[in-house]
């Protein structure tokens, strides 16, 4: 491991007790899940950008992912939280894992100077956003919000009920099956391609 | 467990902060779930060379124990003082990462386990959602731990384990959509408990003609699901040495099989609650009839009260749950000592073209059935 890997990992390390007290000190338990989660998201995706080869870049996605089912969770939507661990850990990262895995060997390491500067075009671009986000938002305190509860019910009774969204979710159903017959059609290999081809005609 | 937290919050609750309580919570639920994993993984163990000893007309374990019943504790003791080997080129993190993700993994799933209709680690509405996303989960582990050994044995197991999760989780969720669809819930507590009719027999899998053929597609998705046999490509210890976990020894090895064998718990659970009836059976309907069901009654002063009388109740509902679960590894490892493996085209021939639409179909056919019997009897 290199010195600034080194430091890298030990300022990502040191950032989590910072994050869990100051949500802990904040807003008690909850604050703690919170600064937790938080640094996941943030720490996953600053090693995600961060490391040189792409399949440990693609393994730090799962602590981004996690984190922020855990942040789902803390706002009450837990339906959510679970369909974010099932699509997006279960499918989305498997498939980038997959994809990665195949690629040439020469492709995965990528050079420090281009990490640092996607750091730092990301990094503007956060702080940028944050900062909009700092000075527009309107802050609530915690005391203030409600006790998040399971919505898994209402989630389910607006799907089925038939004057809500029944017809747009089937509508959607029924487009992405369309895009998964055309993909395999696309990408079928038909049998006039396996035929050899022909030498010369036949008398 | 939520009976256990209560007693400790009503009793000292008022002197402790919060935060202190969540932790408590959250610490006895872990401890009490990874006993029960370990205990189930050590007994599946025994059942399993038990079981395969005697479809090869051989005994399995006889020597450690009566027929072997100490066999496991005996190996848990040598993997744990065995050396601890990490392969020179390996990617050390990861490497010792995976093994703890994949058991973290089905540890969160079982938290959706209820022991009993009133006892459970957290009364989920999200039940059957969260055990299939976890254990999904469990995957990316599997790829770690295949691209972490640094060895083209483990790095063949994870591609298959990957390609075959993602084939099979489609036709796992759907066929498990025909009995949500017929309970109205995720919440396993409650799709068992709405089966208690004709003196507990009322299962799902008798309520709807298309159920069986829903159970079936189910039961096929979850041995791939678990990486059973005839589905154990990623392991495949004839062509892969040992697949995924060939570079690994000692206690990280047998966190995967702890994985395993709770993944199969799991998911024999979720079709013993789903199909099978869950707790209800005759002998827990009479059992409710003799002892009474609620655990918490009002006493005297109008103070809730703990109903010891109900507690045999509970006990034949656990044990009624818990034999269907080893029922349904039983099945599975009387597959896997039976069938051979099939071939990995084989196994995704069989994924994306047979169980997928044999699966939606069920869905359909389910649905009009039941939207049918809504229309010609609700009235």
């Amino acid at each position: 491991m290199e010195l600034t890997d080194r430091v890298f990992y030990a300022v990502v390390a040191t950032l989590a007790p910072v994050a869990i007290g100051a949500g802990a000190f904040a807003a008690g338990g909850a604050g703690a899940a919170f600064g937790l989660f938080a640094w996941l998201v943030l720490g996953g995706s600053l090693v995600c950008l961060w490391e040189r080869s792409v399949v440990r870049s693609a393994f730090a996605l799962l602590g981004t992912f996690g984190g922020t089912a855990g942040l789902f969770l803390l706002l009450g939507s837990d339906f959510l939280a679970m369909s974010q661990i099932l699509i997006y850990v279960g499918g989305i990262l498997a498939l980038i894992l997959f994809g990665v895995m195949l690629t040439p060997p020469d492709l995965t390491e990528r050079k420090l100077p281009r990490v640092a500067s996607g750091l730092v075009a990301v990094g503007a671009g956060v702080a940028f956003i944050a900062a909009k986000v700092a000075m527009t938002a309107d802050w609530v305190q915690a005391a203030e919000l409600a006790e998040p509860k399971s919505a898994t019910r209402e989630i389910g009774v607006g799907f089925v009920a038939a004057e809500e969204y029944v017809i747009a979710f089937e509508l959607a159903a029924v487009v992405l099956t369309v895009a998964l017959v055309a993909a395999v059609y696309v990408a079928r290999r038909r049998v006039v391609d396996l035929a050899p081809a022909p030498s010369g005609e036949q008398v | 467990m939520n009976f256990f937290l209560e007693g400790i919050y009503q009793t000292v609750g008022e002197h402790l902060p919060m935060w202190l309580m969540m932790l408590i919570a959250a610490v006895t639920g872990i401890a009490v779930v990874l006993g029960m994993v370990s205990l189930i993984a050590m007994f599946s163990v025994w059942l399993e060379r038990k079981v395969s000893g005697h479809i090869q007309c051989r005994y399995g374990p006889m020597y450690v124990g009566w027929h072997g019943w100490l066999q496991s504790i005996a190996d848990g003791v040598k993997l744990l003082l065995k050396e601890d080997m990490i392969p020179r080129d390996a990617d050390r993190v990861l490497f010792m990462l995976a093994p703890g993700l994949v058991l973290a993994a089905i540890l969160g799933a079982f938290a959706a386990y209820p022991l009993t209709p009133g006892i459970w680690f957290g009364d989920i509405d999200l039940g059957v959602f969260m055990i299939i996303a976890f254990s999904s989960m469990t995957t990316i582990g599997v790829v770690m731990a295949g691209w972490a050994s640094n060895s083209k044995w483990t790095i063949y197991g994870s591609m298959r384990e990957a390609a075959q999760v993602v084939a099979y989780e489609i036709p796992l969720g759907v066929s498990l959509l025909v009995p949500v669809m017929v309970a109205g819930t995720f919440n396993l507590r409650e799709a068992s408990a709405l089966q208690a009719d004709w003196f507990g027999m009322k299962w799902f899998l008798f309520t709807n003609p298309f159920m069986l053929p829903a159970f079936v597609l189910f039961f096929v998705a979850a041995l791939a699901e678990t990486k059973r046999a005839p589905f154990d490509l990623p392991e495949a210890e004839s062509e892969l040495v040992a697949g995924f976990m060939t570079e690994y020894s000692g206690i990280r090895w047998s966190f995967f099989f702890m994985e395993e064998y709770a993944a199969m718990f799991l998911m024999s659970a979720l079709g013993a609650v789903f199909f099978l009836g869950g707790f209800e059976s005759p002998l827990t309907h009479f059992a409710g009839e003799l002892f009474g069901k609620e655990l918490v009654v009002l006493g005297a002063s109008g103070a809730k009260e703990l109903n010891f009388a109900a507690i045999p109740y509970h006990l034949v509902a656990a044990v009624t749950l818990i034999a269907k679960c080893f029922f349904g590894v039983f099945l599975m490892m009387w597959l896997r000592w039976t069938l051979p493996r099939v071939r990995i085209d084989q196994v995704m021939t069989m994924g994306y073209k047979y169980l997928t639409p044999l699966s939606l179909l069920c869905v359909l056919g389910a649905a009009l059935w039941e939207a049918g019997k809504h229309a010609l009897f609700a009235s």
